[in-house]
């Protein structure tokens, strides 16, 4: 019929490609990189991108997390709480101050007790919000408070500092198990690489996941129309909570690489990262609203986000302009994606 | 006829859409009193020459004269100032506020000295209005309380209100009880005996007929004819709208019922909803399913889909029992459910043809781990567009949502078909799609049928359930109140048992 082939046709041009492109935010990153380096030419040294891509690794794996719960019209708060309390009870359990097994030998049940933190608090989020019916905005700001304060009191069983300290040398070399050391002209490139390594496979699997898997399916289609997907046969409440309990095993991760790079387990892990995370995650384009969102949109963010932190750091703003600055663009983003919707997409 | 001068005249009116025409100079006139019926399939051009008038789109071509003097709308603010009224289908009313306040919402009358609404004022405008159109309600009820048929009466009390030269209805009738319409109707015939002028716009034709006195028919976004309403005849109209004639509009099935039971329900029921509902339907049967709105109909079916939950009796598909369903376990089953609901239930409005067709069978691609095959997806997706006739087979491209009513429903039949659905449960499946789309839908569900599946079709067109079922059942206030064989059918009785409890039958 003749107006669905009208609407159909989408406008075209170079320009209108170029913004509706899955790496319209990758573009911006390149732009943004070349526009600073006649400030900051540091910033194309092999030592700036070591830290960068460093830096980026932990970030890197939380959002992707994030970023299934936001594709099914979720989101998640508690991810911090995730965080400083899987540092304090891994820490709690190898230290070799006092901890259940201290040294190496308690490594991996640590491990396993920080990822087994994460997916029962993303479980026990999932349930909430599918059996209570309760706003995934309002169970994970209870849960945020919640799990934040019981990891500090948890730390005052086990310490009478602030954080949990003396963590054995297998934990606490974890990061840097393999560090890549490459010099490149006059700067050396130093690049750990088992955390690279790990945010690498986590953005691969999600992003298989999400692109060509049936779960990856299910987690669309409940977040574009949970009732569509109910009535199609899916299992909507399991696809929920499934994403959230993903959500919080990706904090936990991020938990394990953070307490070893500071050699710690902090209650105040992570703290600040919240924003930056979702700031990430919604600056790649992915929708609150949910059914709408891509695992290379997240690593575009991400990188983008980083890049900011970087630069402005390199130039010496002070925490608050960063603040400023951050925001900024984060709106930003979220009215750019609204106005290329409407202008590029829509009739 | 009058032969006064028009009140809204619109000529050579001309639109596309990314370079693709979809109105090629249409004419007609709307003279005052009167209502022109503008008919045509859908993706005729109606919703598009309605939008230029109501000032939502800007037409490309074309003149338009309101009372004579030049009319151009730059907004549809511009178009309500000017005199016209647009009644969408979807309306326009916020449901959290009350009658009175929806009236004027655009303006409410402030008080003389303080910057306040001007309560007292508001009330005695609202009574007055609510009166003219027939409702007896208090003006303080809250929208979200009225049914569908009162809020369109709000919505025609609020153009009377904006003292409209032109109304237009778009679809008014599709979700009104039988009741609804004849108000509805009453109200029509006194807006033209104040002077104002009607577009009305409907794939009920018969409702057409008995409303307007001029009609005009639109295919491809030109007009194909119009005049009085006494120079066309039902028949006219849809030869002129399909390009074709359409002898007969459902057709015939070659293979008849076989014996053995594909759903048996048993003792169903749900306090306040469904009262020991009992029936069966058999392999290669159509069951259709009568009742008003509200008696129940679509509430029993959701319960045989496992969507809502019943306290009595229980579900047999084939030679499972399911007593407390869940739509995966009736999927599993054999059961496919088209619900009446399109957008909200039936699609993902913003993803693609391929995407929605495989929701439902998404088991079928995949290999080991879950791994969608996705070659097979677009070809499988493919196929099935081209089975259910869709207006295009770019499946990966195209979304949903800019397919038109009746495309988007072949989407949704497509996605049940995937699972060759041992009982496909119909709600509604032709409700706003055109006669052309009708019958690809009526064709499908014969060649389904055919194959040994069986339908529950519910409908609210009688001449639906009488061209498809094989056997008819009434419900009234979820009560099972007649089972008819198709040799029994006749309209009136049928029209009696959907609107009176049985013991008023017997008695």
């Amino acid at each position: 019929m003749v107006p669905d082939a009208g609407r159909q046709a989408r406008r075209g041009g170079f320009a209108g490609r170029l913004v509706r492109s899955e790496y319209f935010v990758l573009l911006l990153c390149a732009l943004y990189a070349l526009a600073a380096y006649p400030f900051v030419p540091v910033l194309f040294s092999a030592e700036v991108a070591g830290n960068m891509i460093a830096d980026m690794s932990p970030l890197l794996i939380v959002a992707v997390g994030q970023t299934f719960v936001l594709v099914i019209a979720g989101i998640d708060l508690s991810i911090t709480a995730v965080i400083a309390l899987s540092a304090v009870v891994g820490a709690s359990i190898m230290t070799q101050a006092g901890g259940y097994l201290p040294g190496n030998g308690g490594v991996l049940p640590a491990i396993l007790a920080m990822l087994g933190v994460g997916g029962a608090v993303g479980l026990l989020n999932g349930l909430s919000v599918t059996r209570l019916n309760m706003p995934p905005f309002l169970v994970t700001l209870a849960t945020r408070m919640f799990f934040a304060g019981l990891a500090i009191w948890y730390t005052t069983f086990h310490t009478t500092s602030s954080s949990i300290a003396d963590l054995p040398p297998l934990f606490t070399g974890l990061y840097d198990f393999v560090v890549l050391t490459l010099p490149i002209g006059e700067s050396v490139l130093t690049l750990p690489l088992l955390p690279v390594l790990i945010a690498v496979i986590v953005v691969i699997g999600a992003h298989v996941t999400l692109s060509r898997t049936m779960l990856g399916r299910w987690i669309y289609a409940v977040g574009a129309n949970r009732r569509t997907a109910r009535v199609s046969g899916i299992p909507v409440e399991s696809t929920i909570i499934l994403a959230f309990t993903i959500c919080g095993v990706c904090a936990a991760l991020t938990g394990i690489l953070m307490s070893s790079r500071l050699q710690t387990g902090s209650p105040i892990l992570g703290e600040n990262v919240l924003l930056d995370v979702i700031g990430a995650v919604v600056i790649g384009g992915t929708s609150l609203f949910g059914g709408k969102g891509k695992i290379v949109w997240t690593l575009s963010g991400v990188l983008f986000l980083v890049l900011l932190d970087t630069t402005l750091k390199l130039l010496g703003a002070s925490l608050f302009l960063i603040f400023i600055i951050k925001g900024a663009v984060i709106l930003a983003a979220a009215t750019l994606d609204t106005l290329r919707n409407r202008i590029f997409v829509e009739h | 006829m009058s032969e006064a001068r028009p009140l809204l005249s619109v000529s050579g009116l001309a639109k596309s859409f990314f370079g693709v025409r979809v109105l090629h100079g249409v004419d007609f006139d709307v003279f005052p009193g009167e209502a022109l019926g503008l008919v045509g399939e859908n993706g005729s051009g109606k919703s598009t020459c309605v939008n230029i008038i109501g000032g939502v789109l800007k037409p490309d071509a074309g003149e338009m004269s309101l009372n004579g003097a030049p009319y151009h709308p730059l907004s549809p603010k511009g178009a309500a100032s000017a005199g016209i009224a647009f009644i969408h289908q979807e309306l326009n009313l916020f449901g959290n506020l009350s009658i009175e306040e929806n009236l004027f919402i655009e303006r409410l009358p402030k008080h003389r000295m303080l910057p306040l609404i001007d309560r007292r004022a508001v009330r005695a405008r609202a009574v007055q209005l609510l009166r003219e159109v027939e409702l007896d309600l208090p003006p303080t009820t809250p929208v979200a309380r009225l049914s569908q048929g009162e809020r369109q009466l709000i919505e025609i009390a609020k153009a009377i209100s904006m003292n409209a030269k032109v109304v237009i209805f778009d679809e008014p009738t599709t979700s009104l009880t039988r009741h609804e319409v004849d108000r509805l109707f009453t109200i029509i015939a006194r807006l033209k005996a104040r002077g104002i002028g009607m577009i009305y716009i409907s794939h009920a034709l018969d409702d057409v007929m008995a409303v307007c006195e001029r009609i005009t028919v639109l295919r491809d976004g030109a007009v194909l004819g119009g005049g009085p309403r006494d120079e066309f005849s039902l028949a006219r109209i849809i030869s002129l709208m399909v390009g074709r004639a359409i002898d007969t509009i459902y057709p015939e099935r070659m293979v008849p019922p076989r014996a053995d039971p594909v759903l048996r329900v048993e003792g169903l029921a749900q306090p306040g909803v469904a009262k020991d509902i009992t029936f069966d339907i058999k392999e290669g049967e159509v069951v259709g399913l009568g009742g008003l709105m509200g008696s129940g109909r679509s509430e029993l079916a959701r319960m045989i889909f496992g969507l809502d939950a019943f306290s009595r009796g229980r579900i047999i598909v084939g030679d499972k029992v399911l007593a407390n369903p869940t739509p995966r376990e009736a999927i599993d089953a054999g059961m496919a459910f088209l619900t009446e609901d399109r957008r909200g239930e039936g699609l993902l409005m913003d993803f693609s043809i391929a995407e929605n067709t495989i929701l439902a069978a998404l088991g079928r691609f995949a290999r080991a781990a879950g791994m969608l095959e996705w070659r097979k997806v677009v070809t499988e997706s493919k196929t099935m567009a081209g089975r259910v006739h869709l207006s295009t087979d770019r499946v990966v491209e195209t979304r949903a949502k800019h397919l038109s009513g009746g495309n988007q429903q072949k989407i949704v039949i497509g996605k049940w078909l995937m699972r060759m659905p041992k009982l496909f449960i119909l709600d509604e499946p032709t409700r706003g799609i055109d006669v052309g789309a009708k019958q690809e839908v009526y064709r499908i569900i014969n060649a389904l049928v055919e194959a040994g599946s069986a339908v529950l079709l519910i409908s609210s067109e009688i001449e639906e359930l009488m061209g498809l079922s094989d056997r008819i059942l009434t419900i009234y206030r979820g009560e099972l109140t007649g089972s008819f064989a198709r040799a029994a059918f006749d309209r009136e009785i049928l029209m009696g048992a959907v609107t009176r409890p049985p013991r008023a039958e017997a008695g």
